[in-house]
This record gives structure tokens, sequence and C-alpha cells, in this order.
């Protein structure tokens, strides 16, 4: 099969970007959509271009590393699936691609593709965890967790982190990766001591981290790999007012350390 | 025994060797702790756990990965498990059985005292991550729910769906960050370890590269320690990520740290088959497939015929027929081999004739599809979607990939290398698995020495050693920078005709062939014939295009599949040396009258660890014996 | 230190609890959702007392007479409640928006959407689309500014069939109308969703109430002017 890609290229943070085009040739239907940005870029580096840069890593659709705009859909056409689990049996001979970065003022475009997703990271670090110092847990089966909400707590913290919610919410909003943190967390009785400064720190810095708000379009649930419910944003929510209503003033501040 | 080599096992009977030894072990003042800084390279489990239970001990942490955030470490891609002697389930399991195991999968090439701590600290790995909040397999009733796994007879294996590693890995990061939102701890994501710095004799930090800006700069500290995962991508196509490397690991080789075992490479048998050459990796299926899936090839050779017509008296279930007790779960290696052998008799499915059926439809028959989607529905869909074929029609086709490596740098009982300071964790380390892993027992190596062994011995370490204080601009430093601008330089200004990927696969073909699932003396001295040709003509002829000051992704690959070509000429030099069988090392002219693994114990009872002695020179090979006092050598037997 | 901001800020006294509220877009849309539950529910009440026209016209005018005088009080109460919704209902929306589009400073060259509805992507120019009519009816039909046809005061039927039978009047009515249907068609489902008290549901985009709300509170209000401009209503 053969391909007309359009590609966005940027030299680095500051840079002007702009579409470049380039001619994929000789792409089997059994290649991944990275394993052909694979033969693009080998053929770039033999007519001595600069290769385009692309975040990927485990390409088995789990690490969340990988992730473009494909044709204006995060992850391209196929449903609950990563970009690098796309297989190009799933567009026609001769087809003209669109491929773009991420685009969120929270993810600066380092250079062609590849974005700094980092405000993930400090959105998790904010209250994203159960404090559990190693070495001090009970036995195992002391705390029961019952079949559905174990299956709960697995559904939501299925999430992969990639930010395709980000990138295919109109608001540029986080609210589907954070809601599935807080449900992960918040469904499991571990979970329930932090679960109030849980919801109100990662909140908190998500809004620091200059994400958008959700307007429940349900974009984001479309665009994710793992297919991870809206639901999650409205537990997150209703966390969000329980935690307000009922938090009260801590005696230092201290965080919790 | 080379004096290099002291694994420092302490005394005493088996059982009790670890509470003596943390007993014994220094301790280091609280107030102290925060002046000594620890240097993690690598997230995964081992890394990231090491991390976070140091920093929240009080000391100085850094942690460095090449990846853009700590959670995309590779350990995420574990699918199936995580083992624990837990016995929750009351089928006969304890400690010393999953010891027991262990070094019998091992094929009897691993340090009984550590396979000791590893079963015993099993137990508090699972109590940790479930108060972390990972979320396990239950049972109805709200207990923790157990599977067997990967040829074990007990049920011991626990698992979150198909995504166990990933949990496992989340409730790491989510540790680790929660110290880095504390500010006890320091995350640099896209930065690269390029070599590791000694002073008087010990690690003292380490030169990184910051994969973003290209700057090089260094790090100092008291301890490094190195979780930076296997080698397996030295085959080019295996079940790695792309980005897995040696780099880290053969930098502190070339500063002196042994490296053990290196031609334990663990092929794991059911991956989803190569579907042309522009593959750029394998995809794993988990081997809990092989509960209730059953492995076949026709019995004539090139039949043609699809699968559903070749009537069930032409089938032959290989597995089954030759390892009657264990059948369709026998180990890895000898499944591995058991395919390797069907398919080179002409009687392989699929492209190019490399392929097995893995079919379902008789599970199917017994428990219904429904249930085959609930146990395995996540991976039925992956399958579908890389083959675009339909699982619960058609039976799955799998062959064997590289997987993991059970070698490594060589460490002690504390997990330290032959050069002091510097500790290895996870399967960076050669410790636990011998010659063989067995399934849903890299997680818990990763954990266990990442939570409850480094926490203590880099602990023991410094309260025993009187360190300097140093910094980032003695000249050890600043000689390291150089160095590493300086082969950067060089890889930039080759601007040669052949780019970084054909190298490696080319690499990654020798390897494969001449030192993959079998090996024998001719195909292995070749082997070491043709990796320097292909080595040199890498350093003359490599097109490496942009510059060193730019996130440059194929420097970073030039950069790794350098220390690949190295590092594929020693696996085949510790293969050809080792003049036996055992585990995944399957020497052709060793095997028993049918076709099993013939170990040598009375010549090859040992670790071998190879030390570096310069470059064009042949390293030095020695010896850590191995002495077994609880388990008994036998012969491995899965009939 | 990153999240040492988020980590700090969390000594929650009453005022700075407000203000936290106040501060975090999830705060900004729980605003949004109760403000706007407010108003459909005033909605609701309002088409309810418009159908009484079909009922004669003495019947209506008897209405108005009772919500102008007899509860008068309790009318301004109302108005007030209202007030404070719709001003916050903006401000919220208009602080939202840009925060919106400031997260996305760089657009994509067309992005194909997959699940947002035109109800969902036509929120906040609708919602100025109704800001406006609501703007034009009180001038219309409560402070007669707007004359299509000689004002009554206290005689709404005349005021309203004489209003209807202008046919721009009844254009801007019923487009407005259709504005509202789908403003609450994504707003009270994405309301009950935003204040978390949803219950989960294999398929969340489902709404089946909110639909039906939409559906009656559009027909019920477009009614009215369509009945009089063909003369159903005389």
């Amino acid at each position: 099969m053969k391909f007309t890609l359009h590609v966005w290229r940027q030299a680095g943070p500051t840079a002007a970007g702009a579409f470049s085009t380039y001619e994929a040739t000789d792409i089997s239907g059994d290649m991944s959509f990275l394993e052909m940005m694979d033969a693009v870029n080998e053929s770039l580096i033999e007519r001595g271009e600069q290769p385009v840069a692309f975040d990927h890593d485990c390409r088995e659709g789990i690490c969340g590393m990988c992730g473009m705009m494909i044709n204006g859909i995060a992850h391209g056409p196929m449903r609950a699936t990563a970009t690098c689990q796309l297989f190009m049996r799933h567009f026609t001979d001769g087809d003209a691609i669109y491929i773009e970065p991420w685009r969120a003022r929270a993810f600066p475009v380092i250079k062609d593709l590849v974005v700094d997703r980092s405000a993930f990271d400090r959105v998790i670090a904010a209250g994203g965890y159960i404090t559990a110092p190693t070495g001090g847990a009970r036995d195992a089966n002391t705390i029961l967790v019952s079949k559905s909400d174990a299956d709960d707590a697995m559904d939501a913290a299925a999430c992969i982190g990639c930010g395709a919610c980000v990138a295919a919410c109109p608001n540029g909003s986080a609210s589907l990766f954070a809601g599935a943190k807080i449900a992960h967390l918040g469904v499991l009785p571990q979970g329930q001591a932090e679960r109030r400064q849980r919801v109100l720190r990662m909140i908190a810095q998500m809004d620091e981290e200059a994400f958008g708000g959700c307007t429940w379009h349900g974009e984001c649930h479309e665009a994710c790999p793992k297919a991870i419910s809206l639901d999650v944003i409205a537990r997150m929510n209703g966390d969000y007012l329980r935690a307000l209503w009922t938090t009260h003033e801590e005696k230092q501040e201290q965080g919790a350390g | 025994m080379s004096a290099r080599l002291d694994a420092r096992i302490p005394g005493g009977p088996i059982a009790e060797k670890w509470d003596r030894h943390k007993f014994e072990m220094k301790l280091v003042n609280p107030a102290n702790k925060r002046k000594h800084t620890i240097l993690v390279v690598g997230s995964g489990l081992a890394g990231a756990s090491a991390a976070a239970s140091r920093a929240a001990l009080g000391y100085q942490g850094k942690c460095f990965c090449f990846q853009d955030s700590p959670r995309r470490a590779h350990s995420i891609a574990a699918q199936g498990g995580i083992n624990a002697a837990k016995n929750y389930q009351n089928d006969g399991d304890s400690v010393y059985r999953l010891f027991y195991d262990t070094v019998k999968g091992g094929d009897f090439r691993s340090r009984e005292a550590n396979v000791y701590r590893l079963a015993q600290t099993s137990l508090n790995i699972i109590d940790q991550c479930v108060a972390q909040g990972v979320p396990f397999a239950r049972e109805y009733g709200g207990l923790l729910a157990n599977r067997s796994f990967g040829g074990a007879q007990v049920s011991r294996t626990f698992y979150a769906r198909g995504q166990t590693g990933q949990q496992l890995l989340l409730g790491a990061y989510q540790a680790l960050e929660r110290q880095v939102g504390l500010g006890h701890l320091r995350m640099y994501p896209r930065t690269e370890m390029l070599d590791l710095v000694l002073i008087d004799g010990r690690a003292r930090g380490i030169v990184v590269r910051d994969l973003v800006t290209g700057e090089v700069t260094s790090h100092a500290a008291d301890v490094v320690v190195l979780a930076t995962g296997g080698y397996g991508n030295v085959f080019y196509l295996s079940t790695n990520a792309k980005g897995s490397n040696c780099t880290a690991i053969w930098r502190a080789y070339k500063r002196g740290a042994g490296f053990a075992n290196p031609c334990f490479t663990q092929i794991h048998p059911t991956c989803i088959p190569q579907s042309g050459e522009h593959q750029s990796k394998l995809t794993l299926m988990s081997e809990s497939l092989r509960n209730d899936g059953r492995v076949w090839v026709p019995k004539q050779k090139g039949d043609a015929r699809p699968p559903n017509q070749i009537p069930e008296a032409e089938r032959d279930y290989y597995l089954e027929r030759k390892y009657p007790s264990f059948g369709n779960l026998s180990p890895r290696d000898i499944a591995s081999r058991a395919a390797k052998e069907v398919c080179d008799e002409g009687r392989g499915v699929g492209p190019g004739g490399r392929g097995v059926y893995l079919d379902f439809a008789d599970a199917i028959k017994r428990l219904g599809e429904h249930t085959i989607r609930e146990r395995y529905g996540n991976l039925f869909e992956m399958y579908e979607r890389i083959t675009a074929e339909n699982p619960y029609r058609v039976p799955m086709r799998i062959y064997p990939a590289v997987h993991y490596t059970m070698g490594g740098l060589w460490v002690d009982y504390n997990l330290m290398s032959t050069i002091p300071g510097l500790h290895v964790a996870g399967e960076a380390n050669f410790s636990d698995h011998g010659a063989n892993r067995l399934g849903a027992s890299a997680l818990m190596q990763g954990l266990a020495d990442g939570y409850f062994v480094i926490p203590y011995t880099v602990g023991d370490y410094i309260g025993s050693t009187k360190l300097e204080r140093v910094d980032a601009s003695h000249p050890a430093f600043t000689d390291a920078e150089r160095a590493v601008s300086e082969r950067t330089a060089t890889l930039l200004a080759i601007e040669g005709k052949r780019t970084v990927d054909s190298f490696h696969r080319e690499l990654g073909k020798v390897m494969w062939d001449y030192c993959g699932m079998a090996r024998n003396e001719t195909g292995l001295t070749h082997a070491l014939e043709i990796i320097p040709q292909i080595r040199d003509e890498f350093w003359r002829n490599v097109d490496v295009p942009g510059s060193a000051a730019e996130l440059n992704q194929a420097l970073e690959k030039a950069g790794r599949v350098a220390d690949f070509l190295e590092l594929g000429e020693l696996i085949c030099r510790d293969a050809l040396e080792r003049r036996e069988s055992c585990g995944a090392h399957f020497r052709e002219e060793f095997e028993t009258p049918d076709g099993e693994a013939l170990r040598d114990d009375a010549h090859f009872s040992h670790v071998a660890v190879w030390q570096y002695r310069g470059e064009n020179q042949t390293p030095e090979r020695l010896e850590e014996p191995l002495e077994f006092e609880n388990v008994h050598l036998s012969q491995r037997s899965y009939k | 230190m990153a999240g040492s901001r988020a980590q700090a800020s969390l000594g929650v006294g009453r005022v700075h609890r407000a203000r936290l509220f106040w501060q975090s877009t999830v705060g900004k849309k729980i605003v949004m959702s109760v403000t706007g539950l407010i108003m459909v529910g005033f909605v609701l009440l309002h088409m309810i007392g418009n159908l009484q026209l079909f009922e004669s016209a003495a019947r209506l005018n008897a209405y108005s007479h009772f919500l102008h005088h007899t509860i008068n009080e309790l009318l301004w109460l109302v108005r007030i409640v209202l007030l404070v919704s719709v001003v916050l209902h903006i401000v919220a929306a208009a602080q939202l928006t840009r925060i919106d589009r400031a997260a996305r400073p760089v657009g994509y060259r067309k992005q194909d959407r997959q699940a947002a509805t035109v109800a969902s992507r036509s929120m906040r120019w609708g919602g100025v689309a109704i800001a406006l009519f609501v703007i034009f009816h009180l001038l219309h039909l409560t402070t007669g500014t707007i004359q299509p046809v000689p004002y009554a005061p206290g005689d709404v039927y005349a005021n309203v069939v004489g209003g209807f039978r202008v046919w721009w009047v009844t254009l801007i009515y019923v487009l407005a109308m259709i504005a509202l249907g789908l403003h609450i068609f994504h707003g009270a489902w994405s309301s009950i969703r935003t204040l978390g008290v949803s219950r989960p549901r294999p398929e969340p985009t489902r709404r089946p109430v909110a639909t039906l709300l939409a559906v009656v509170l559009w027909a019920g209000f477009s009614i009215v002017p369509l009945a009089v401009f063909f003369g159903w209503v005389r």
C-alpha cells in the first residue's frame, strides 16, 4: 500500500512548526502505524533528511508512551486502540494521513510529535497514591475487597497515562485521567483514609497545570485506548463536593507526610 | 574461587540466613541519612520500588529513566502475574516449595541463599502491594484469587487481569511520585545514563545525557543502584520495549563490574509469530493462555490445510505427548525448544512455517466462550488486533521469542556488584533465576530487590564504609563527561551509508541464528567471527543524522546498538565456553538421548563471571562455584 | 517543588474553602450545574404557567394577577434567586471558556469529533443566544419596551396573542426554544454528572430523562407562539 503523510514538523519547543509531506510506499497491512513511521524514517535518513521524532516504547499498547493525532483523531480511527496497536490494514491504499502531536498548553511540544507530559506525573505526585510505607503492611487477606469493587478499581486503574484524553478533549481537560486514578483508589478500602485530600489535591494540581475543565463532550472516552468510562469523572466530582464539605481545618499545614 | 567473587552469603541454616543478616547489618543514624545521596537508574519495578523505599527512609534520592515518565518502564508490560508463597489456596505451597521450584526451574544454576530470600520476601510483596491499592483479582468473598501459572503445580500466582505488571508498577510509581511530591526524591525523566564514575575503586556517581537538550552532566553520590532491566534487545526482535537497552550495565561492565552468565537468555514460548521483515518487535501472549489452550501442529509435514479441516487424528499435541504430566504447562525453555523442533521438522504453521497452534476449541467447549472471554478477553482482543484473526474461531498461532535475560551484572548476597557501592537490582542483575526463569517470578524478583533487599543492604554499605565527600567537579567526572561527549561526536561524524536499525537487525539475526534457542560450537564460533565485523562496519559506515544538542532519537539508538554489538559478542563467548546444556542454554552437543538438556554439574555448576580487560582484549572468565545444600541436584524432568 | 502547592493548600478554613471551590474548574462547573438546574426548574414552572393560555384569556390573566399581586414578595425572591443564578452561571461559563480556550493555544488542523453532540458543542453559543433571547423576551413581555403591537399593561393574554401574530416575533421565539432544548438536552444530563450524584452505568451518555425534559420544554414553549401564529388561539 501507499500513503501520503502530512506530518507536523517542529524543530524545538519554541520553533515554528509546519506540515511536511512524505510518501510512505511499500507498506503492508500487517505493519503497525509505528512500523510504517519507522519505514518512513529509514527512508528519510537514507535521503539525508532528519527523521520524524515520535515517542514510543513498549509497542504493545500498555506503556502509554506513544500517541499521535491521526486524521484529527487521537490514536487514530480504531476505538480503544493505542497508536502502536493500530494496523495499516485499517487504512485504504492511497489515503492521505495527517499526523499531529497532542496539543495542549499542559503538553508543550518538544520536537515534531513528541510532547512533554510531565504534568501528569505532577498530578499523581499531588495525591494520586495510597500512603503505604514499605514494610508496614498487614497480611493481604485481612483486607476484604468485594469482587465487584476490585473489578471497578481495575477498570479505572487500566489507564495508561498516554494523554489521549487531553488531546481529544476540546477543552484540553485531564478529568478522565485524574478521575480514573481517583476512582481506582477511592473504590478500594485501602484508599479511604486519603480519599478527601486526594481529590482536593489532584484537582488543584490539575488546574495549576493549566488543563481545561470538563464539559462532558465524551471525546476523552472515545479516544481512550482503555475505554475508561466517563463515570470516573462524575465520581471525581462527587468526591470533590463531599471532600470540600467535610474536610476540617488541618492542625498544621504540613501536608500529610 | 576468586577473591573478587565473594558472594558474602551469611552463615546458618538457609531459613535463617536473611534474618540473621538483617540483624548483623550496620544501621545508619536517621540524622545522617540525609547526608547521603543514592542514585537509582531505571524506574521499573525494581528501580521505582527501591527509589521510593529509600527516599522514605530519609536518604537523598535521585532517580533516572530514559522514558518521558517513570510509569512507562517495561515492567508495565508483564501480563500474567506475580508468585508468592502465601498458600492461601491451602494446596501445599510454602516458602520452601517456592524456593525449591525456583532452583529446580532455574536448572540448578542459581544461588540457593538468594532464591530462598526471594521466596521469603514474596510474602511481604503481596501485602505491600495490596496496601498500596493494587487491584488484584478477588474471589466473590473478597479474598485474593490465585491461579497456577507457568509450570507450577500449586496456585500461587496473584494477578490483576492480564495487566499485573502494569498494576504493580503503577503502585511503585505512585509511591515514587509521592516522594517526589514531598520533595524527598528528584526524578530525571528523559535522561540516559552513559557512564559510571569510580573514585578510589568505588562507584561514586554517573554521567548522564539529557535526551531533550543533549546536555551531558554528572551526578555524584554515595551509592549507585542500577535497575535498568534486561538486554533481550540484543536480538533486535524481542518482547522488550523498543527502548530497552544494555547501555547502563554495559558501561558499568567496562568500568569493572563482572558480567554473569550473559548467555542465559530466555525464549518465551507464547508470542505472536513474526509477520514480515518490517517487524519492529514481538508481542508476548501471556503464558496463562497455556492453562486452557492446547498446543499442536499437523502430524504431516507441510500440511497446508486450514486448522479446522485437520482432523483430530492428524494433529500432534506434542507437549502433551512428550511431557504427559506437565503437558501444555511445561516450563518455558522446554516448550520453546519443542516448538522449534516441530518447526524445524517442517510441521510449523502460518507464514514461513514458524508457528504452532494454540487451540482453545476444547476449552471453549468445556467452559463456554463466556468463561474464556472472562479469563483471556483482553489477550484475545490483542491477538485479533495484531493478526486480524479471531482466536475464538481459529486457533492462535504462536512462536517463541526472546523475552527475558537471566544473566546480568554479577552481584553478591547484598546485590552489590564487584564494584563497591554499585548495586544492581531486578532483571539487570543475574541473581535469582539461574539458567531459566519460571513464569510470574520476574515481578517477584524486581519488587523483592527494590522494596525489601536494597533498602537494607544499601544502608549496611553506607553504615560500614567511610565515604569521603565528592562532588561532580572531581576530575573523574569531568574526564568521564568528556569521554561521553567524544563518543557522541564520533558517532555523529561517521556519516556513513547505513542506518542504525539496519545494523541492529543484522546483529539480531546473527544472535538468533547462532545463539538463540539452540546453540552449537560451530555456530557460536562463526558468530564470534561475524559480530566484530558488523561492529567494525558500524563504526565506519553508520549514518546518524542530526546533532548532539537536541532530541535525537537516532543518536540514542546508535549509542545503544554500539553497546549491543559488544555485548552480543560476550553472550556468544559465554555460550561457547559453557559446554553443557542447562535451562534456556541449550547446546546441541549436550543432550540426553531423548533430546533434553544435559547438564554437566562436575564442570559447570558455577556462575560464569566475565571481567573486562580493555578494548580488543578477551575478557577474563571467573567462576563462582554454586553449592547445593538444600536442593538435591537432579535431572529436571517434566515428563 | 512539584505538587507542593497542591499539598500545602489543604489547610481548609471556611473562607478559604469557598475560595478554593470557586477557583477550581470543578467548583465552577458545580456552580454552573446548580444554577443551571435552578433555571431548569424555573422554566418548567414557566412553561406550565404559559399553557394556561389554552384554557382561556381570563385564566391566564388571573394567573398573572396572582403572581404580581397575591405572591408579589415571593415573586421577587424568585427573581433574585434567578438573577443570581444567571449571573453566576454566565460568569462561571465565561471564566471556564477562557480557561478551556487557554488550555489549547494551538489547535488541530481539523479535529474529527467522535462523541461530541451538536448540543454539547453549542453550549457556549447557545447559551449566549438564550441570554440574548431572555433580554428580548423581558423587553417584549415584561417591560413592554419592544412593542410589535401596542402593549397593554396587565393584559398578558392580549400582549401574547398580539405579539405572536407578528411573524418575526414568533420566529425568534421558535428559534430560541430550539437553542433552549439543545442546551437542556446536554446541560440537564451533564449537571447531574458534574454533581457526581449519577450512578455508574454501562452507557453513561444515555440520558432518557434529560431527553424527555428537553423535548417537553421545547414543545411546551414552542406550541404557544405557533398556536397563535397559525390562528389556533385567537
